[in-house]
Order: structure tokens, then C-alpha cells, then sequence
């Protein structure tokens, strides 16, 4: 009997349902988009029919055709191509940074709760500092000051990003902190790394995640700004925010080449934070 | 002359869908009715159903439950057909509520009084000054202290007695038929919880209302129902008049109920290795919040406390919310440390400082706090809470420590199958012995137990006892047992010391406590302990003056 269950298991995909998750749809189709993107972001140079910067056709703004599937922007270059080829800085930019802002907020957020104190004032006050210079204008100083590449930008905006992420997490840590689950852990002798890391971060981990994926929005749009101050993605190169930037004109024509750019964006972002709100739960109504 | 019954409950069940989609039946076909002007009390452990049952009367059900059968009528509405609409205008001026912690019910930002006549305004019942009017009879029928401004003030200013009392003030202002009472005074002092009781009862009595009283507590029961429905796994076990149900049980769970309340005389266990230092031994012990580390701290909780505690004893610390009982317990385990005195264990001096302890001496001594639901971390499965003390204090991993898990959650009489579990998916009783095996994993040689059975319904936490006391013999533990509730004290400890304001105020043997405590505030204490009598109530008499100076009010 056990037997033969065990070898039914054994031959059971590993499917969510299966390694005892449960998944729901709208998280799914959110995952799916990021890795359609993702994918995109790696092979786009391959499969985009024209060279970035190739002006493919006379007419500016022209309109979907077969030659050019998303038609073309102000001059006249295939907006199809622009598209796969901004993917891999969209997402690689602001992926990068927003992983670095987060991942470096919430571990300070959490070491500044736990340890409290002096070093958590200090460590406030100077985020909060930081918080109180305007993101763009910060922006402009970094890259006038060591010039602009791709590490930098990512660099720089996880930098404008951390203070928040630091404060939203180091709010929820010093309520967990306070949970006697966590006194357990410090009678018991534990170090500061095992109380943030298993006693705290999995209780905050849900809102955390959250903030992320709008942390991700930001970074988009101001990653677009920078782009269009002339100080992120270099042309002919541009991120899907510059794509819409520079096509703007384009809005009152009717053209594809400001719509298509918007979609890609809409659709990434939707997509990130829906993923992130419906994370695969672990199924805790279990028989055995 | 039997009148309509004012409630009538006919097979009512209540479903809930799990998130594997498993149906399961929470209450299974439940009769019952309810008189005019009667009080009947739903009594059972946690998880029995009653309080799914009380909000039933209302029509509501928690989220993720629902009413799958079955009928509920109060006065002429039939409150299972009606619309979710219709239920509201129920809610309040029909059927009201009482919660069990009024400090939760009440919103903080906004005065009492305009909450109070809330439920006068969604009904448009009458105009707010009559409202008013209506609210400060009723705080003085509940004989609340300034009647007349107590509603100008805000929940955080009144203590958490007045506070309950608040509550069923703005349960009543409505003028309901029937008022549910969901564990009204279970999270209140023992003499505090004489006072509520006291003011629910007379207003009950003034204004004729019927009452639903949900409670595990079968001595508090005792003081106000008419009728007892026992319940168990969402069913009825039995029904009768209170002093029937008290006097002569019929069914076999009602006897468990009632055996659980009978204190057991705690016998004394011989340790075999008995060492002529005493396992913990308190100096001069004083300790306090705010201010520098070292220093003298700004409010000062503990002072002066001496005690000993030798090797397989037990000592019991007994006193009221605020006497600094749990406090010590922090003290001794370095959690919050002191600013003088000393703590020996086993002849070794402790530092102050939980930093600078001995790994083993940390080991040794082992705390468990009252409240499972907040001394688990929520997110992590039972198996790794265990399994964390053991890598961390012996080192153990993979499968070794996996069995070790396994024996430990045996040794507290739980299936091993719990440790894939999320604390939030057990019961109060089961988190609290996964609660007490962690701190087992640590093979301690005392353990401190802060009020580790008071969150716990009285079968439970009977059975909790029964388990200390095995766990004592199998493994020479010496337990320091924090409670307030003197028949837990009686049931397992040696010694008492019985704490005010920081203070010890006397020390006594557990079996002489009841007969020979010459302190008045000791006295007091014993005397508000409720007992199965339905006539203990209104027979006790305390002296105002005494109460008044021992408990701030």
C-alpha cells in the first residue's frame, strides 16, 4: 500500500500543487511575463529584425505594417527592434538596482532594529539625510562626477532607493523584534545574523516583498528620467522609458511608436507586482 | 407556564473550506433555545465551538466559515434567511455583543462615550443627547466611578476592568433582547473579575435582558447562568440548570470538566542526586525600566527580593497584573538586568547581563512564556523551533536532531507528525507544550515558567500540570511557576511567594497557603478565587477599603 504510493509520487511532475504549494493564477501569469521578458532581455539582439540604431524608414511615426510590426518612431527607426533591444536595460537596470536597494535597506533595517540604539540612530539619521536629497538632482551629481555607464546607474539608483526600503523594513522589524518569540531567541544566546535571519525576516518578508515590486515601478520612471537628461542608457541604446520620452510627440499623431513602449512597461510592471503579491504559499492543511 | 423562547436554535452547522480545499464541520447540528430574561452559558475548551456558536445568534460567522444548515431565530427574526442587509439592522438594537478583550474592541483614538452610543447613531435610534443620557445610567448601573465623565475619556485612561464593564455598556446601550457575553472576564485579575461579574449581573437582573455567556471558566459561570450547555467537537454534551450541571454531572465530559477544576494536592518528588546547593538562589534582587544600564533605573519594578529554590522544588510566585511577577522571571534569565543583588545557579554566580552569561548556564536555565501564540514564530514549522535549541546547544544535526524533534514532541505528548506544522495551525493547548519542549530541547536543569497555563482553558490547562509533574519526575526538573491564579499554584508548587507591588509579601508553604496566609493582601487574593457555588457571589463579602488600597482602583 505505502509502496505503491510512494511510487505514484515518485512519478508526479513537480508541479506547485505537488511539492505542497499552492499557486494561484494571477501569480502565475505575472511569472510567466517576467520570464517572457527576461528571456528577451538575454537573446533580444538576436531576434530584433533591425539594428537599434538603423533609420529603416523615410516617414517618421509610421503607423503597425508588416515591414514594421510596432511601427516606427521620430526618425524613422523600427520601434519592434527599439523595444527587444531597451528589454535588456529596463530589466537589467532596474532588477539590478532594485535588488541592491532592497536587499541593502532590509538588512540594515533589520540589524538597526535589532540592535536599537545608538548605531540604529545613527545609521536613521544618515538614511534620512540621504532621503532628504531629491533623486534626480542626485542622479545628475553621480554621473557628472564619474560618468555614465550601466554599473553606475544601477549603483545610483539602488542608492536613492535604499533609504526607503530601509525604513519600511527597520518599522516592521522593530515591531517583530519586540515579539517574545524573538526574546526566546536572545535568552537562548543567539548572534544578531540568526535573529534577523530566521527569527525576523520571515515575518516581514510579505509587506517587504511588496514594497519591492512598487520600488520597482520607481526605479523605471526615474531610470526614463535619467535617460532623457541624457545621463542613463546612451544612444542610439535606450530603456523603454526613453522610448517613450522621445516618441511623445508622436501621442497626438496617434502613433504606435509611444504606445508599444507604454505596454511593454504596463505589462512589466503589472507583472512584478503581481507575482509578488500572489507568491506560491506552502499548503498548510496537510493529512500526514 | 412555558413562555416562547426568545432564541431558538435548531441543527445549526458551520463549515469551513481549508486552503487544500478540504471541507470541514465546525459545529454539527446544535439545539438549543434561550428564554426571555434567562442566561445561559456556553462552556467548553477552546476550539469546542462556543464562541462560532454565539456569533451564529447574530447571523455572523468568522471569516472563512459559514452557516451550512440549520436555523437560528431570535424574537421574530429567522437570522439565518435573512439578507446580509437585513442582519445589520439586527446587529445591536436586537443581538449585541461583548467582546473578550475590550482593549482590542474599543478604537484608541477616539473617546469612549462617542463609541459607546455609536450603536444609536447607525440605528438612528434616538437623539444623541438622549444617547448620552441613556450611556451614563448604564456606566452607573455598572458601577463605574465618575459616571458622568468617565465617557469623556479615552480607552487608554481606564483600567481594563472598567474597560470590560464599558464594553457591555455599549453592548446594552441598544436595548437589545439579547446580549452575547464571549469570555468577558477571562483576561482580568481574580479581583477584578469579582467586579465585573458583580456589574454584569445586577444590570442583567435590572433590565431583564437574556443572555448568551460564552466561557471556559466553570466557576465564573457558576456565578451568573441560569443554564449550562457543555460543548464539545461543535456538539452538545449536555444541558441543565447551572446547579444540576455543578452538583450532578451527568455526562463524562462534564465530570472531566468539573474533576479539572478540583485542585490537586501537589506531592513533592524525591530527586535523586540531591546536591546541597540550592538550584537557584535570589539575593537582593532589584531591577527596574528606563534610566542608564547599571544605574538605579527610573521606575523601579523589583525590590529587594530574596528567595531560594532547592533542587526538585517548586516555587510559586503569585500576585495581580503589574506586581512585578513576571518581571522577576526576566531578571533571573537576564533579560532585563538588574541593578543589584545576585542570582546563583547551582552555587554559580549568574551575570546580570545576558551578553556575558555562559553558554551553559544559559542552557540550564530555561524561560517559557505565557503566550504561545507570541513565544513561536508564526512563520517557522514546529520541527525547525525545535531543532534550533539543539544544533545550537548540543550541536546536533540532520537526522539526529530530526529524531531527537520527534522524541521531544513525544516526550510532551504530541504525534510527530506536528513538526511539518505552522504554529498558527495548532491548538492553545498544543502550542503551549511545543512551547515547553523547546525549552526541554535545551535539557535544562530549571525552568522558568511565566504564566504558562493562565491563556489556557481549565481541562487544558490541567492537563498542562499533569505534565510538568511527570516531566519533573522523569527528569529532576525544578520549576519557578509565575501565576495569578492561586488553584494552579496549589496544584504544583512546594513554596509561594506572594508578590505586591514589587515586594515580596509573604512566603508560605502551598499546602497552608489557604489556612494560614496572615497578610491581608494574601487573603484577599484567596478569597476572590471563584468557587463551583452559585450562591459564592453574592455570599462574598470583602472589605471595600482592602480592595480598594490592594488593587489601585
Amino acid at each position: 500500500m505505502t509502496m505503491t504510493k510512494q511510487r505514484t509520487r515518485s512519478l508526479r511532475l513537480p508541479t506547485p500543487a505537488n511539492l505542497g504549494y499552492r499557486f494561484n493564477w494571477a501569480g502565475r501569469i505575472g511569472l510567466t511575463v517576467i520570464l517572457f521578458w527576461a528571456v528577451i532581455a538575454v537573446i533580444g539582439r538576436w531576434v530584433a529584425p533591425y539594428p537599434v540604431g538603423e533609420i529603416v524608414d523615410f516617414d517618421y511615426f509610421g503607423p503597425v505594417s508588416g515591414d514594421y510590426w510596432m511601427g516606427t518612431d521620430y526618425l524613422g527607426r523600427d520601434i519592434f527592434s527599439r523595444i527587444l533591444m531597451g528589454a535588456r536595460y529596463t530589466v537589467g537596470i532596474a532588477l539590478g538596482a532594485v535588488t541592491l536597494a532592497c536587499a541593502g535597506g532590509i538588512v540594515l533595517g533589520m540589524i538597526a532594529a535589532v540592535i536599537g540604539g545608538l548605531f540604529d540612530t545613527c545609521l536613521s539619521r544618515f538614511l534620512d539625510a540621504l532621503n532628504g536629497i531629491p533623486s534626480l538632482l542626485f542622479g545628475i551629481v553621480v554621473v557628472a562626477a564619474v560618468g555614465t555607464s550601466i554599473t553606475v546607474l544601477i549603483l545610483t539608483l539602488a542608492v536613492i532607493y535604499l533609504p526607503g526600503s530601509y525604513r519600511f523594513a527597520r518599522a516592521l522589524a522593530v515591531n517583530v523584534n519586540t515579539m517574545d518569540f524573538v526574546t526566546v531567541a536572545r535568552a537562548r544566546g543567539e548572534k544578531t545574523s540568526y535573529l534577523i535571519t530566521r527569527e525576523i525576516f520571515p515575518n516581514i518578508v510579505g509587506p517587504v516583498f511588496a514594497d519591492l515590486g512598487l520600488r520597482f515601478v520607481f526605479i523605471v520612471l526615474v531610470l526614463s528620467g535619467l535617460s532623457f537628461l541624457g545621463l542613463g542608457v546612451q544612444p542610439p541604446n535606450a530603456d523603454w522609458g526613453a522610448l517613450v520620452r522621445e516618441n511623445i510627440e508622436g501621442l497626438s499623431l496617434g502613433a504606435p511608436a509611444v504606445v508599444f513602449p507604454c505596454l511593454a512597461i504596463a505589462s512589466l510592471t503589472i507583472s512584478v507586482n503581481l507575482f509578488i503579491d500572489n507568491l506560491p504559499t506552502k499548503i498548510r492543511d496537510r493529512s500526514d | 407556564m412555558p413562555t416562547d423562547p426568545l432564541v431558538t436554535v435548531r441543527d445549526l452547522r458551520v463549515g469551513a473550506i481549508t486552503d487544500a480545499s478540504r471541507k470541514v464541520e465546525i459545529i454539527r447540528g446544535v439545539d438549543f433555545d434561550v428564554a426571555p430574561g434567562e442566561i445561559v452559558a456556553l462552556i467548553g475548551e477552546s476550539g469546542s465551538g462556543k464562541t462560532t456558536i454565539a456569533l451564529s445568534l447574530m447571523g455572523h460567522a468568522r471569516p472563512g466559515c459559514f452557516i451550512s444548515g440549520g436555523s437560528v431565530r431570535v424574537g421574530d427574526f429567522d437570522v439565518t434567511g435573512l439578507s446580509e442587509r437585513a442582519r445589520r439592522e439586527l446587529r445591536g438594537t436586537e443581538v449585541s455583543y461583548v467582546p473578550q478583550s475590550a482593549a482590542a474592541a474599543f478604537n484608541p483614538a477616539k473617546r469612549i462615550i462617542d463609541q459607546v452610543v455609536e450603536v444609536t447613531k447607525i440605528h438612528r435610534l434616538m437623539p444623541r443627547a438622549e444617547a448620552e443620557e441613556r450611556a451614563r445610567e448604564l456606566f452607573r448601573a455598572l458601577a463605574l466611578p465618575e459616571a458622568d465623565s468617565i465617557g469623556e475619556r479615552y480607552p487608554h485612561q481606564v483600567s481594563g476592568g472598567q474597560l470590560q464593564r464599558l464594553a457591555a455598556a455599549m453592548a446594552l446601550v441598544g436595548d437589545p433582547q439579547l446580549v452575547i457575553f464571549d469570555e468577558p472576564t477571562t483576561a482580568l485579575d481574580v479581583t477584578t473579575q469579582i467586579e465585573v461579574l458583580r456589574a454584569f449581573r445586577s444590570v442583567m437582573e435590572k433590565t431583564g435582558m437574556a443572555g448568551v455567556y460564552v466561557s471556559h471558566d466553570l466557576a465564573v459561570v457558576a456565578q451568573i447562568a441560569d443554564r449550562v450547555i457543555v460543548l464539545k467537537n461543535g456538539e452538545i454534551q449536555e444541558v441543565g440548570a447551572t446547579e444540576q450541571i455543578l452538583t450532578a454531572p451527568e455526562h463524562p465530559y462534564t465530570k472531566e470538566l468539573m474533576a479539572a477544576f478540583e485542585p490537586v494536592p501537589h506531592v513533592p518528588v524525591e530527586v535523586p542526586h540531591s546536591s546541597p546547593k540550592p538550584i537557584l538562589e535570589v539575593e537582593h534582587l532589584s531591577a527596574g525600566y528606563g534610566g542608564k544600564p547599571g544605574a538605579e533605573p527610573t521606575y523601579r519594578i523589583l525590590k529587594d527580593i530574596n528567595f531560594k529554590l532547592e533542587r526538585g522544588r517548586n516555587l510559586g510566585v503569585i500576585g495581580e497584573s503589574g506586581s512585578g511577577k513576571s518581571t522577576l522571571a526576566r531578571a533571573v534569565a537576564g533579560i532585563l538586568q538588574p541593578y543589584e543583588g545576585a542570582v546563583q545557579l547551582d552555587g554559580e554566580e549568574l551575570k546580570p547581563d545576558l551578553h556575558e552569561r555562559r553558554k551553559d548556564h544559559l542552557r540550564r536555565l530555561q524561560i517559557v512564556f505565557q503566550l504561545a501564540d507570541t513565544a513561536l514564530n508564526p512563520a517557522v514549522p514546529v520541527g525547525t523551533i525545535l531543532g534550533r535549541p539543539l544544533t545550537f546547544y548540543h550541536g546536533m544535526k540532520g537526522e539526529r536532531r530530526e529524531r531527537r524533534v520527534i522524541e521531544l514532541l513525544d516526550m510532551v505528548q504530541l504525534p510527530g507528525a506536528l513538526r511539518h506544522r505552522l504554529p498558527g495551525e495548532l491548538s492553545g493547548g498544543q502550542k503551549q507544550r511545543v512551547n515547553l519542549a523547546r525549552a526541554l530541547a535545551a535539557e535544562p536543569e530549571l525552568i522558568l515558567c511565566d504564566e504558562i497555563t493562565s491563556a489556557l482553558d481549565t481541562v487544558v490547562g490541567a492537563a498542562i500540570l499533569e505534565l510538568l509533574k511527570d516531566l519533573q519526575k522523569d527528569l529532576g526538573l525544578s520549576y519557578l511557576f509565575i501565576s495569578h491564579d492561586l488553584s494552579t499554584v496549589e496544584a504544583i508548587c512546594d513554596d509561594v511567594l506572594v508578590m505586591l507591588n514589587g515586594e515580596v509579601v509573604e512566603a508560605l508553604p502551598a499546602q497552608k497557603m489557604s489556612t494560614e496566609a496572615t497578610h491581608p493582601y494574601s487573603k484577599l487574593l484567596i478569597s476572590s478565587v471563584p468557587k463551583l457555588d452559585t450562591a459564592w457571589l453574592s455570599g462574598l463579602e470583602q472589605d471595600p477599603e482592602l480592595v480598594a488600597r490592594f488593587t489601585n482602583r
